[in-house]
C-alpha cells in the first residue's frame, strides 16, 4: 500500500541508499540490539483510505450530541458564544498553523505580531501591565500564578476560594504538590467566597490569595473587599476571570491584583470537548521577568524598521533548565491567534455589548424561572449564569431535556455532593428569547 | 510608525467602525447599574475595524510567516512534518469540535470512544500498560509523569528519592520538569559516541535516584544502544526510567519503549502524529505507564464498561488532575485520524522514510560540514559548524542565510554538547527532490563561507526585515501597544 503523504519511491530510495553506502534501509535500524526490537505488526486498527475513514469519522462524531444541533444552557467555564465566520477562515491560513514556535523573527513576524497585539488585548481588558503570549488554559495558568507567587514571596501557603471552577482547584492542588505548596481552601457562603474566613486565615506565611471573577456560581465577587483585606499583606492578589465578563465589569487590575489569569475560549474558541482552549496570564511589570510561558517584545531591525521578537528568554526552560521559571515550552499560539481575530471582530463597542447582552439574558431567564414557582440560589450580582433549585436529580432532568432538543445545565451535585438538585444555567448571547421560554416551560413541565 | 512599518491591528482602528453582528437584544432590559457593583468606567481599547479589514490585516500576518506548507522546515526535534488536511477538517466536525466536555457522558459517546481507541492505539504504539490523554503539551506529559513516579516511590515510603537523571545532551524541558516536579536534575554525560556515558551513569546514580529520562534515538539523533543495561542500572537502584517521546517519529514500529525497560513514556502528538504546531501551540502530551504506576494516572481515565464508555473517576491513588477536563481533544482527533489513515505498516514506513531521509542528507552534507558522531543517525542528526567558524562564519549566519533560500534552518546551538551545532531533521513527508536542493543551498553556504564570508555574515538580503535588536528588545521591554 503506498500512503499519500509520503513521497519516496522506489527508484528514489534505491538512489539514496547507494548514496548512503548501504544495502537496505533495515541497516540503518541495526544499532537497535536484537533484544528490544519489535516484531510482527503493531496491534492497532488497519489503514483505512480517506473516503473510507471520513464515513466512518463522520458517524462517530454523529453519535455526539452537539451545540449546534441543541439548544444548550451549560456553562460552567466553557460557553457557547458567537464566533465569527471570519475567525476560522484565518485560522485556515496554514503560514500560521503549520508554523513552529516563532524562533526566526525574520520569517515569523506574522505570528510574532499577532501574539503582540494579543497581548495588547489581554492586558486592555484586564487591566494589567503586561500579559504573556497565553498558556495551555485557564487552570493550569491559575496553577502557576499560585507557583509563582510563592516562588516570589518565598512563602509556602495560598488561600484559594472555593467558589473557583472545581477542576482548576484540583490542578492547584496538583501542581501545588509538586512545590510542596500547602492549598488552603476558603469556604463559599451563600455562592460568594467567605471573606471573614479569608481574613482570619491570612497570615504572615501566605503567598498568595486566589478569586475567581464572577466565580463559578457566576457571582460577582466583591473585589473591592479582597483587596482592602490584601492592604498590609505581602500575599499576591491573583484573580480568575472570564474575560468576555471584564468587557464589562471593572477590570481586576484596577482592584490591586498582581496577577489575573483565565480563559479565552469565550472569545472565537469552539468548545471541543474541553481543549484545546487558551489560558492567559497577565501581570504586572515588576513580575515581568518572573513571567511563565513565551512574551513577545517589540524591536527594531538594523534599518530601524519596526518587529518582533521572543524576549526575556533568560525566564525559560531552554536556557534556564533546571533553573527556569516553569517548564512551560508551548503556548496556545493558535488559540490565541482565533482571539485576537475574534476580539478585532467585536472591537470596542461589540465585547461591550456582547457581555450586556449575556447579562440581561441571563436575567430574564432567571426571572422566568422566579415568575415559574422555582427557587434561583443567591441574590449576589451575577454575569450570566446562576444556580437553580429544582426537584429530584438534575441529570435525569437533563435526560428529559435532550429529549426535547436542549442542554441543561450542569447537574452541581457531580461537583459538590451537598449541592444535589441545583443545576447551574447559563444563559449566552445565543440563546434568544423563544429558546428561553421554552427552556423554563419544558422544566417547569417536566412537574407538572 | 514608519512610513514602511507593518500596520498593527490598533493603527487600523477609527471610531465607530464594527466588525461584529450580533441579533438586536430581544428580551426586556433591566437597569444593570441599580444591582452590578463594578462597572467598567473606561473602555478596553480593542480595535473598531471591519471586517475586510480584519481579513486583509491577517492575511498580510500570515504572508510574513513560514510554515511548512510555505517551504521545508527542518527545524531538529521539532518533527516538523505534513499536518494532513483530512485532520483538519475531522476536528472541525460539529460532533467533536461542538460539543460541551461536562455535557453527560451518555451523550458524547462518540467522543469517548475516539478517545478510548486512542488510548489502545498509543499502548500498542508505545508498548504500554495505560495511557492519559489529559497532559496538554509535552513538557505538562514529563511533568504528569515526574509526578507519578514521586507519588510511586512515595507510596513505597521512599521519601528520599529527590534526584532526577538527565543527560547533558538533553532538552532544557527534562530538568525544568524535574525541578518542578519537587526534584533536584543531576546531569550524567555523554560518550565520545555520542551515547549516555554508562560509567557516569553508575557513577551517578544511588539511592536517591527517582528516574532517569531519556530520549531514544536522543537529541543527536543517535540511538541509546545500551538502553537495557541503562534500564538495569536504574531499576536495580529502585529508579524508574522516564521515556522523552519528542523522537519517537525515528522508531514507529521498530521498537518500543515499553519493550526498552521504561516505565512512563509521554508523547508529543503534535510532532510524531501531525497535530499542527500553531505557531507554538496548541499540542498534546499523552502518557503511558507500566502497570505498577497505573494507580497514580491522573483522573479521570476513559474505561469501556458493557460496551459503554465512562469516565472512571474513582482513583485514590491518582496524583490528582492535571488540566481542566480531558486534554486537548481537537488535536487528539487529529492524531486519531492521522493513526487510523496510516495504520500499522504505514506507521512503520513513517520512520523507515524518516531514517533514510536524515541519512541521505547527513552524508551528503558530511562532505562540507564538520559531523561528529560518524555512526547511522536516526530520525535527524547534529553537524558542527566549526569548519565555517574559523571562516568567520558562525552558525547563525548560516542559519540566517539559509531563509534567503526560503527554508527554515535547522535548531541551531542545540545540543548543547555539540560546538556550533545544526541540528537537522527533514522528517519522513519530504521528498528527495526538496532534500537535494537544501543540501545544494547548503553546499553553496558552504562555498559562500570561504569566497565571499559578508555575505552570510550579513544574511539574511532577501526577508521582510533584517537582523532584530534582540538586546534592547529584552534591556528595555515593550510587550504591548500603547497610543
Amino acid at each position: 500500500m503506498t500512503f499519500r503523504y509520503l513521497p519516496m519511491t522506489d527508484h528514489d530510495k534505491r538512489s539514496m541508499l547507494d548514496s548512503i553506502g548501504v544495502e537496505s534501509t533495515d541497516v540503518l535500524f541495526s544499532d537497535i540490539p536484537e533484544k528490544v526490537r519489535f516484531k510482527g505488526d503493531l496491534n492497532i486498527k488497519p489503514a483505512a483510505s480517506e473516503p473510507e475513514l471520513m464515513k466512518e469519522l463522520s458517524q462517530l462524531a454523529g453519535e455526539n450530541i452537539n451545540t449546534k444541533d441543541y439548544t444548550s444552557f451549560l456553562g460552567a467555564g466553557v460557553y457557547d458564544h458567537y464566533i465569527p465566520s471570519i475567525v476560522d477562515h484565518v485560522l485556515s491560513r496554514s503560514e500560521f498553523y503549520t508554523a513552529y514556535t516563532p524562533y526566526q523573527p525574520e520569517i515569523s513576524q506574522g505570528e510574532l505580531q499577532a501574539i503582540f497585539e494579543f497581548q495588547t488585548m489581554i492586558s486592555e481588558l484586564t487591566g494589567m501591565e503586561v500579559s504573556n503570549s497565553s498558556m495551555y488554559d485557564g487552570g493550569t495558568s491559575l496553577a502557576e500564578a499560585v507557583t509563582l507567587s510563592a516562588g516570589q514571596t518565598k512563602k509556602k501557603k495560598v488561600l484559594v476560594s472555593k467558589a473557583i471552577h472545581p477542576h482548576s482547584l484540583e490542578v492547584i492542588h496538583s501542581y501545588a504538590m509538586g512545590q510542596n505548596i500547602e492549598v488552603v481552601e476558603i469556604e463559599a457562603r451563600d455562592g460568594l467566597t467567605n471573606l471573614s474566613m479569608l481574613a482570619d486565615e491570612l497570615d504572615e506565611e501566605t503567598a498568595g490569595v486566589v478569586i475567581q471573577y464572577p466565580n463559578f456560581f457566576g457571582q460577582i465577587e466583591p473585589l473591592e473587599d479582597v483587596q482592602e483585606i490584601l492592604k498590609d499583606s505581602k500575599a499576591m492578589f491573583i484573580v480568575s476571570s472570564n474575560p468576555l465578563a471584564l468587557g464589562y465589569l471593572t477590570p481586576p487590575g484596577e482592584f490591586g491584583a498582581d496577577i489575573v489569569v483565565g480563559d479565552t475560549q469565550v472569545f472565537g474558541i469552539p468548545a471541543q470537548f474541553g481543549g484545546p482552549h487558551c489560558g492567559y496570564f497577565a501581570t504586572t511589570k515588576k513580575l515581568m521577568r518572573k513571567v511563565p510561558g513565551r512574551l513577545v517584545g517589540q524591536t527594531q531591525d538594523e534599518e530601524g524598521r519596526r518587529g518582533f521578537v521572543l524576549t526575556l528568554q533568560a525566564r525559560e526552560q531552554h536556557i534556564r533548565r533546571d533553573k527556569a521559571t516553569s517548564n512551560i515550552c508551548s503556548n496556545q499560539a493558535l488559540n490565541a491567534l482565533g482571539t485576537s481575530v475574534a476580539l478585532s471582530a467585536l472591537g470596542k463597542k461589540g465585547i461591550k455589548e456582547m457581555a450586556y447582552q449575556n447579562m440581561q439574558k441571563a436575567r430574564y431567564a432567571k426571572k422566568q424561572f422566579e415568575e415559574a414557582g422555582f427557587q434561583v440560589l443567591y441574590s449576589n450580582a451575577f454575569f450570566n449564569e446562576f444556580v437553580l433549585q429544582v426537584q429530584g436529580s438534575v441529570t435525569t432532568l437533563n435526560e428529559k431535556l435532550q429529549e426535547k432538543g436542549m442542554i441543561g445545565g450542569l447537574d452541581l451535585e457531580r461537583i459538590h455532593s451537598d449541592l444535589g438538585g441545583h443545576m447551574l444555567v447559563a444563559v449566552t448571547e445565543m440563546r434568544t428569547k423563544e429558546e428561553i421560554d421554552r427552556f423554563v416551560k419544558e422544566l417547569g413541565d417536566v412537574y407538572a | 510608525m514608519r512610513n514602511e512599518d507593518f500596520p498593527l491591528i490598533f493603527e487600523h482602528s477609527q471610531e465607530g467602525r464594527v466588525g461584529f453582528s450580533l441579533p438586536d437584544l430581544d428580551v426586556p432590559e433591566v437597569d444593570l447599574n441599580v444591582e452590578v457593583p463594578y462597572v467598567r468606567n473606561i473602555d478596553a481599547n480593542l480595535p473598531e475595524v471591519s471586517e475586510l479589514q480584519i481579513m486583509r490585516h491577517y492575511t498580510a500576518l500570515s504572508k510574513r510567516n513560514h510554515g511548512v506548507d510555505s517551504g521545508f522546515y527542518p527545524l531538529g526535534s521539532c518533527t516538523m512534518k505534513y499536518n494532513p488536511k483530512m485532520n483538519e477538517d475531522v476536528a472541525r466536525m460539529p460532533g467533536f469540535s461542538h460539543i460541551h466536555p461536562l455535557q453527560a457522558p451518555e451523550s458524547v459517546q462518540g467522543a469517548l470512544g475516539l478517545m478510548y481507541d486512542l488510548q489502545t492505539s498509543l499502548e500498542a504504539i508505545t508498548g504500554m500498560d495505560q495511557v492519559t490523554l489529559q497532559p496538554a503539551a509535552g513538557a505538562h506529559g514529563e511533568w504528569t509523569g515526574l509526578m507519578m513516579i514521586r507519588a510511586y516511590h512515595e507510596a513505597n515510603g521512599d521519601y528520599n528519592r529527590t534526584k532526577v537523571i538527565v543527560p547533558d545532551s538533553a532538552h532544557g524541558t527534562n530538568p525544568a520538569s524535574a525541578t518542578v516536579a519537587g526534584f533536584e536534575a543531576v546531569t550524567v554525560k555523554s560518550n565520545e559516541k555520542g551515547l549516555v556515558d554508562l560509567e557516569d551513569l553508575k557513577r551517578v546514580v544511588d539511592e536517591n535516584t527517582a528516574a532517569l529520562m531519556l530520549t531514544n534515538p536522543n537529541t543527536l539523533g543517535l540511538f541509546e544502544e545500551e538502553i537495557l543495561d541503562m534500564a538495569e542500572i536504574i531499576h536495580e537502584a529502585g529508579g524508574k526510567l522516564y521515556y522523552d517521546g519528542a523522537n519517537l517519529n525515528a522508531i514507529l514500529g521498530y521498537a518500543r519503549p515499553g519493550d526498552m525497560g521504561f516505565d512512563v513514556v509521554h508523547l508529543n502528538l503534535h510532532k510524531t502524529f501531525t497535530g499542527p504546531h500553531g505557531g507554538g501551540g496548541p499540542g498534546s502530551g499523552p502518557v503511558g505507564v507500566k502497570s505498577d504506576l497505573a494507580p497514580y494516572l491522573p483522573k479521570p481515565i476513559v474505561t469501556k464498561v458493557q460496551e459503554r464508555y465512562v469516565f472512571d473517576d474513582n482513583r485514590p491513588d491518582s496524583i490528582g488532575r492535571v488540566k481542566p477536563y480531558f486534554g486537548n481533544f481537537g488535536i487528539n482527533v487529529r492524531a486519531y485520524t492521522y493513526i487510523r489513515t496510516m495504520g500499522a505498516n504505514g506507521l512503520k514506513q513513517v520512520s523507515e522514510y524518516a531514517v533514510l531521509n536524515a541519512n541521505y542528507m547527513m552524508r551528503e552534507l558530511e562532505k562540507d560540514f564538520d559531523l561528529p558522531f560518524s555512526q547511522h543517525c536516526k530520525h535527524e542528526f547534529v553537524l558542527s559548524g566549526k569548519r565555517q567558524k574559523k571562516l568567520g562564519v558562525r552558525t547563525l549566519d548560516m542559519a540566517k542565510r539559509l531563509l534567503d533560500f526560503g527554508y527554515h534552518p535547522p535548531t541551531i546551538y542545540f545540543p548543547l554538547n555539540v560546538e556550533e551545532a545544526m541540528m537537522v531533521e527533514p522528517t519522513e513527508t519530504e521528498a528527495k527532490e526538496t532534500l537535494d536542493e537544501f543540501i545544494g543551498a547548503m553546499r553553496q553556504i558552504h562555498k559562500e563561507a570561504s569566497d565571499n564570508p559578508e555575505i552570510v555574515q550579513e544574511a539574511p538580503h532577501t526577508t521582510i526585515v533584517g537582523r532584530m535588536d534582540e538586546t534592547t528588545a529584552a534591556r528595555k521591554p515593550v510587550l504591548r501597544y500603547q497610543k
